[in-house]
């Protein structure tokens, strides 16, 4: 037995925007003698867009019109109908996250693309999709390693840090090819970001708005942002002007990087082996950052892989590996899908035995909203760990308007199932979702999409909004 | 080499393995350690969890060796001795096997069985050798027990789950308190009332089928102890059958195995079972009848 979902892909970033669609197969990897285990067992991107640049009306606002038609245009030439679409996600990156209308557009943009795709912005996020659609996740995981996957697009470097698989850290650095714009008509210097200009001032660099660009001229400054890379993943200490462009965070666990890999607009231009003297093609400094990138300690002391993706891995990590399937043992008593945004309560294994005094003071900072407790359970309960369980739960949701709001418990271990069946038969009143097979933390976001694989498991996207490890 | 070359040789040869001895004797008390003669118990070898124990001397990457072997219960990372597995996995593996013959022969306890408030029977196999060597008689049962049976529940009952220990007594003791009552929970859910409980001893799982024959139940369950192995001696599996029959085919059967702590769990795995018997009743079908 298979299934498949369609899944989209939109990344609408500082310079370009992209949009794929990927086939998810669904697939029962237990043997026909077990409880049913459904995985994700193949992701296929079967159309991509052109790489558009993203339409702005200023240099602080989208225009999310023009936006809206050139992805109507894609859904058109991929014969992609929205209702089609069964998940995916939108994705705003980068400097056009901070756009004054941002969350506007994302609102636009989500009801265009169906009814369970994740509309979201977030650098910790965004740094994670990169770096699995650039395949850093499968990389550090086949290989035993840790490493970090640089995604420098026009206005920010986002670093996921992955270690034999997993997400350690994340960060995001306020440098990208498109800090300093050239006009290639005149060839002179059009626009710099003020951060970046403030780099310049810092090191008494001769240049500013309306000079003549060339290489010789700004290379010291490509050089000084790829500096600001190596001080980020820890090759050299930060500095006040490091931590000056950090976005919201650097990173903090670095000390066991050993591989590194590039995706963005900027990774082609570092994977390429011979150097242009075309330096401006695009109008702005993007190249000569690869160069300068390409000759500093980031490519000598790590150990470079290439990624499956460059320019698209973001918008590929978006379409093929936000989604998530839950264990395929679950409860859920109506269809009450999709929920999204549904903020997440976690409880750290130590205070699983306090569950019933400590949840009415959590749910409390999510007043007149359903909210998501997670747990991580255990691995081999008895039936009687399973009414302990359910009694603290009981005891903790006492104010807890069951009758208006459903009950939502996203645990790691197999256990939801039977959780699920003695919530239910104790309380036949509530509406419940009971999933387990999800890992989620503190400060994380969960949308659940309608159940697939007949009735039996159910589609999560889980958001990593703050990354707090 | 004439005899009494030999001779000197063998004498030499005898030397050297007693002074080797002799040295040893100098150092029983790091090798045994404290605990084994002080307290006169010997550590328990079979608690340690295999998934997190490396044996192989100075890994490269012992965090991504354990990661793999997160992933399976097999005895990788066992390092070696000269061409020959290291002390502590040859005694593993003689104990693991000792474990997965003790759960052969060993009966479910009686304790156990009362415990439980199970209806226990016997199928025609009257001990272990019997069982063993006649699966026929592990399917039947006397016309005595049938009566037994019979008494137990009304013509035509919805649902029967029973317990049988098949090949482990150890996987039942492990798994069925667990198990039970999470299908029963689950049952209920769906409006269904389960009755007694049998327990039958020295069972194969067609003796579902006489039982099928007797009540002319809709759906039997039956929780029995699988052949064990060297993983673990304590895994479960259930078999549901729709209207079973005498002779009916194996696969009309459902079956859930490897129902342990390191498999599916018993408490989920009840609850599965459950949502599959409400299913079989709305269907009217199991095995690969059940779409």
């Amino acid at each position: 037995m298979a299934e498949q979902l369609l899944s989209v892909g939109i990344d609408v970033g500082t310079s370009t925007t992209q949009l794929v669609f990927s086939r998810l197969l669904l697939e029962d990897m237990a043997s026909a003698f077990s409880v049913p285990r459904v995985a994700i067992a193949d992701k296929e991107v079967i159309y991509r867009s052109d790489v558009y640049f993203t339409p702005l009306l200023s240099e602080r606002v989208i225009d999310h019109l023009a936006l809206r038609t050139l992805i109507e245009k894609e859904y058109d030439r991929a014969g992609v109908r929205p209702e089609a679409v069964d998940t995916g996600a939108v994705i705003i990156t980068g400097e056009t996250a901070r756009k004054e209308n941002a969350a506007e557009v994302l609102n636009a943009l989500s009801g265009l693309a169906g009814d369970f795709v994740v509309a979201t912005a977030g650098a910790d996020l965004e740094g994670i999709i990169a770096a699995k659609g650039a395949g850093l996740d499968q990389f550090t995981k086949e290989h035993g390693v840790t490493g970090v996957n640089v995604d420098i697009g026009g206005g920010t470097s986002n670093f996921a840090v992955f270690a034999q698989g997993e997400v350690i850290d994340t960060g995001c650095l306020d440098i990208g090819g498109r800090l300093l714009k050239i006009d290639n008509a005149s060839g002179r210097i059009t626009y710099i970001m003020p951060k970046i200009r403030r780099l310049i001032e810092a090191h008494g660099l001769a240049i500013d708005v309306g000079d003549d660009a060339s290489a010789e001229k700004l290379l010291p400054l490509a050089q000084l942002m790829a500096e600001m890379l190596c001080r980020s993943v820890g090759l050299l200490p930060a500095n006040e002007e490091s931590l000056y462009l950090e976005t919201n965070k650097g990173l903090r666990q670095t000390k066991d990087i050993t591989h590194i890999s590039f995706s963005g607009g900027v990774a082609d231009y570092i994977y390429m082996e011979h150097t242009t003297d075309d330096w401006f093609r695009y109008g702005d400094i993007g190249i000569l950052l690869a160069h300068a990138i390409k000759e500093s300690p980031l490519c000598r002391e790590f150990t470079v892989i290439k990624g499956r993706e460059t320019i698209g891995a973001t918008v590929v990590g978006a379409g093929n590996h936000t989604v998530n399937v839950s264990g395929s043992t679950i409860s859920y008593s109506s269809d009450l899908f999709p929920l999204k945004n549904l903020p997440i309560i976690k409880f750290a294994a130590a205070e699983e035995d306090r569950l019933a005094e400590l949840l009415p003071e959590k749910i409390a900072y999510y007043p007149e909203q359903i909210a998501a407790i997670g747990l991580g359970g255990r691995a081999s309960p008895t039936f009687h760990d399973v009414i302990r369980y359910a009694e603290a739960i009981e005891a903790g949701l006492a104010d807890y308007p069951t009758a208006r709001y459903p009950v939502v418990i996203v645990l790691k271990e197999d256990m939801a199932m039977v959780l699920g069946q003695t919530l239910l038969s104790r309380n036949p009143h509530w509406q419940l979702v009971c999933l387990d097979g999800v890992l989620v933390e503190n400060g994380d976001y969960i949308d659940i999409g309608k159940p697939v694989f007949d009735g039996t498991i159910l589609p999560v996207v889980i958001k990593t909004i703050v990354f707090n490890q | 080499m004439d005899e009494q070359q030999l001779k000197n040789l063998v004498e030499k040869m005898i030397h050297q393995m007693l002074e080797q001895k002799d040295g040893s004797l100098s150092q029983p008390k790091t090798i045994i350690g404290s605990c084994a003669l002080d307290e006169g118990c010997l550590d328990d070898i079979t608690t340690i969890d295999l998934k997190q124990q490396l044996l192989v001397d100075n890994p490269v990457n012992a965090q991504g060796y354990l990661a793999m072997k997160a992933k399976t219960p097999a005895r990788l990372g066992i390092g070696r001795a000269g061409s020959r597995y290291k002390t502590i996995t040859a005694l593993r593996v003689r104990a693991d096997h000792a474990a997965a013959q003790d759960s052969v022969f060993s009966d479910v306890s009686e304790e156990f069985v009362q415990r439980n408030h199970f209806v226990a029977v016997q199928t025609l196999c009257e001990n272990k050798d019997d069982y063993l060597t006649r699966p026929d008689k592990g399917r039947k049962f006397s016309p005595e027990t049938a009566e037994t049976i019979k008494k137990c529940y009304p013509r035509g009952v919805k649902v029967i789950v029973m317990v049988g220990d098949g090949l482990s007594s150890a996987a039942i003791e492990a798994n069925v308190e667990d198990c039970i009552p999470a299908i029963k929970q689950g049952l209920k859910l769906e409006g269904i009332e389960l009755g007694d409980i049998l327990f039958v001893k020295y069972c194969r799982v067609g003796a579902m089928d006489d039982v099928g024959e007797m009540t002319d139940a809709e759906v039997i369950c039956l929780l029995v102890g699988e052949r064990p192995g060297l993983v673990t001696a304590e895994s479960m599996s259930a078999y549901l059958a729709y209207k079973p029959r005498l002779g009916i085919a194996e696969a009309k059967r459902n079956v859930i195995s490897n129902i342990h702590k390191g498999g599916t769990n018993a408490v989920e795995a009840g609850a599965h079972i459950a949502k599959l018997i409400s299913r079989m009743l709305k269907e009217k079908a199991s095995g690969v009848d059940l779409k």
